[in-house]
């Protein structure tokens, strides 16, 4: 469908592989030269690189939304390059390429846009790192990865980029590599997604294996509708559930890893000791949406062959979301504060996916989850950065060291508080939009989610602004004027990002993304949207009488007992360390490290050593004298002639 | 008067045989050694020309190859006279049991 566009780069090979490679060009200048030489211009090169990805991207996705991917009543994709790279056998092969259709192209255009976001923030923020070389590597490593994992065509590609996503957000959390607890957040999250993904590789083996193909398209298309391969698969079962619901749960676990699902969200706050900027990378647009892109993009077969595995996506979601959103409530690192409403938010995706059908009306949930995907990525990232921000200032993460900062930091307090009212649903920024259609969603399909969904929108609500007053208000403002927002690399990507919260609600995201690739025209219903926003409101203002000055009020209160195991996050950590440590490594890892080192170990030095030992005691037959030898020999001689002998006569 | 049988020209060249092995493992001159070695190359020698005539009196393979060992002795005594000036030269003495350092 070439309608004489001026950019045509749907259809160039090399336009196309541009958006995916030009991070991985700026890793490979930025990581593979000297760490002194150019230091100055490390951000520059990251910034430049990732600019013309963001251009490229923003040119693809309008060519794709208004002219390419278009039909007449919706959208199509569009395998836009696949190289054919391994071939397992006739049917199966593995390929790489890249799949142009709404959700895909959404993706490379928020990833590269906040990935551009964060990459001019770094240059502020990071300004006085030494290593700031690598730090912008990574960093290219990592937009790269999650660039080339939303554009697989295949779900092997989609693996591979999956566990490099998974290497550079290990390299990147770990960044701090002096810090103790960097190390082992580093280590953490990438054992706990690492352990998801062995779920996602069965996953993808059995889903292979029934369907006879790796391909996204001919994946969907085999396993709905009627066809042997959907029969093969359902017919066979294990553990009285069908082949194909192991291989969909087992593949929703490696999104639930990536995506911080309970109960594997562990790493996720952890994972904060990483520098501000890269959690807000990860937060907003890279990995932990990974799970929620994974889904999406199997959603067809989830929602019309495996309505089982989708209820487990659901309740999963759902769980997570109030889970995380009731521990966010209580914790005082403002970085974790803004983790766990990460993971609450991704909770409400995963469960807009699960209790969304698929098509017309009933798609409204996976419409509603991209949307909310997509206003996430602005506000969150706007959120960490603020964070980033005020962590820059105050040096240090603990909100009793803030309070009255709204002097001091007034375009971030200002930022700040767009934020938390588009997370909070507040018309009209963003979040308003996104979540009332998630809530509409689950009113249609199952009212205790719904019930459960607007119980935390209000803890949101909540623990947002308890978060805002605690930073900008709670204490008096001092009157020190140090010039606190003096970088201008780290307030325009601030200003960019609130205009956007502001802005992207309006997006008629209906018309764009849908489960179906049909149009679902926008239905707002005003009527349905008062009681949610009713129930932020209160949110906020309970949080404002207990929070906005400091009081007594808190303390009178005396939940610390009842806060207690909300506090320390539901002993999920202790938890873990019970079964690692005390039932895992006493009960297994130690028998086998015995066995190993005393029957396996055991049995390779004792040959050495018998060895030795044999050759000490003949090694005195060489003992270098001539006639000795000749002895020997004229033994063997007569002995030979005797056995001879004996044997001929 | 008796005839000279094979016999007896097998039991010389056995004699010789074990007196070369003798003198072999018990001297310790390395001239001395290498006579010895002269003498079983020739108890050889004497047992192949002597089966040669009274078993294959017709063929000439026996004294064939007794002309090889002849020719071969000669090389190898060379040889054998090039090592032992060279060991000489190293350790001062003839002596083989001076020679014992090539050993574990």
């Amino acid at each position: 469908m070439n309608q004489g566009i001026i950019l045509n780069i749907i259809n160039s090979t090399f336009g196309l592989s541009a958006i995916i490679f030009f991070p991985f060009l700026s890793f490979l200048i930025l990581g593979l030269s000297g760490i002194k030489s150019f230091k100055k211009y490390a951000s520059f090169i990251g910034i430049i690189s990732i600019l013309a990805t963001f251009i490229l991207s923003s040119i693809v996705a309008l060519e794709y939304f208004f002219i390419s991917g278009k039909t007449a009543d919706g959208f199509v994709k569009i395998t836009a390059l696949n190289f054919e790279w391994l071939k397992f056998s006739e049917s199966i092969s593995l390929n790489v390429g890249i799949l142009l259709d709404p959700i895909s192209v959404m993706m490379i255009l928020i990833v590269s846009f906040i990935s551009l976001m964060v990459h001019i923030f770094s240059a502020g923020y990071m300004k006085d790192d030494k290593r700031i070389k690598i730090y912008y590597s990574f960093l290219s490593l990592f937009t790269f990865s999650m660039l080339g994992l939303v554009v697989s065509t295949n779900i092997f590609q989609m693996y591979i980029f999956w566990e490099l996503v998974g290497v550079s957000s290990f390299l990147l959390i770990g960044y701090y590599y002096q810090k103790p607890e960097a190390v082992a957040a580093a280590k953490k999250a990438f054992i706990v997604t690492r352990f998801a993904d062995l779920g996602f590789l069965i996953g993808i083996l059995i889903i292979s294996y029934y369907s006879q193909s790796l391909d996204f398209v001919t994946i969907i298309e085999r396993l709905t509708g009627e066809s042997q391969y959907l029969n093969s698969s359902v017919a066979v079962s294990f553990l009285g559930v069908s082949a194909l619901t192991w291989a969909l749960v087992l593949i929703f676990i490696g999104g639930a890893g990536k995506s911080a699902m309970f109960p594997l969200h562990i790493w996720l706050p952890d994972a904060m000791e990483g520098p501000t900027p890269v959690s807000a990378l990860i937060h907003a647009a890279t990995m932990v949406v990974a799970g929620v892109f994974l889904v999406a993009r199997l959603f067809p077969v989830y929602s019309l062959s495996c309505p089982a595995a989708l209820d487990v996506v659901a309740f999963t979601g759902v769980f997570t979301a109030l889970f995380a959103a009731l521990i966010a409530c209580t914790q005082t690192d403002i970085k974790r504060v803004l983790a766990y409403s990460t993971i609450s938010q991704i909770g409400f995706m995963i469960f807009s996916l699960g209790i969304s059908g698929y098509g017309g009306e009933s798609g409204l949930g996976y419409m509603a989850s991209m949307f909310h995907l997509f206003t996430h990525a602005m506000f969150k990232a706007l959120l960490f950065l603020g964070a980033g921000v005020v962590i820059h200032y105050i040096h240090s993460n603990e909100v009793k060291d803030m309070g009255g900062l709204r002097k001091q930091l007034p375009i971030t307090n200002l930022c700040f508080l767009f934020a938390c009212l588009a997370i909070s649903g507040i018309p009209p920024f963003s979040g308003f939009f996104s979540k009332e259609e998630i809530l509409l969603a689950a009113w249609n399909s199952n009212k205790t989610v719904f019930f459960i969904a607007l119980f935390t929108a209000f803890l949101t609500a909540f623990y947002m602004f308890r978060l805002y007053f605690l930073i900008f208000w709670h204490n008096k403002p001092s009157n020190s004027k140090s010039k606190a927002e003096s970088h201008f690399s780290m307030i325009i990507p601030l200003l960019v990002l609130a205009v956007l919260t502001i802005i992207t609600g309006f997006v008629p995201f209906g018309n764009l993304i849908t489960s179906d690739g049909k149009i679902l025209h926008s239905h707002f219903h005003f009527s349905f949207s008062i009681i949610p926003i009713i129930v932020a409101i209160a949110g906020i203002m309970l949080s404002a009488i207990l929070f906005k000055t400091k009081s007594n009020k808190t303390e009178n209160l005396n939940l610390e007992n009842l806060l207690k195991p909300v506090k320390n996050k539901f002993y999920i950590d202790e938890i873990y360390i019970f079964i690692t440590r005390k039932l895992v490594f006493s009960l297994v890892a130690k028998p086998a490290a015995w066995f190993d080192k005393n029957i396996i170990d055991g049995t390779v030095n004792y040959s050495g050593e018998l060895t030795g030992k044999v050759s000490e005691k003949i090694k005195t037959l060489h003992s270098g004298k001539t006639q000795g030898y000749a002895l020997w020999f004229v033994l063997g001689l007569i002995i030979l002639v005797l056995v001879f002998a004996y044997i001929f006569y | 008067m008796k005839v000279i049988g094979i016999e007896h020209i097998v039991f010389v060249s056995t004699v010789l045989f074990f007196i070369g092995i003798y003198g072999f493992l018990t001297r310790r001159n390395m001239i001395t050694m290498l006579m010895s070695i002269e003498l079983i190359l020739n108890s050889v020698c004497l047992n192949f020309v002597s089966f040669n005539k009274f078993l294959y009196h017709d063929k000439l393979e026996g004294v064939f190859f007794t002309l090889f060992i002849i020719t071969i002795a000669a090389a190898e005594a060379a040889v054998a006279i090039a090592i032992i000036i060279n060991l000489y030269r190293s350790y001062k003495t003839i002596d083989i049991e001076e020679a014992d350092e090539l050993k574990f």
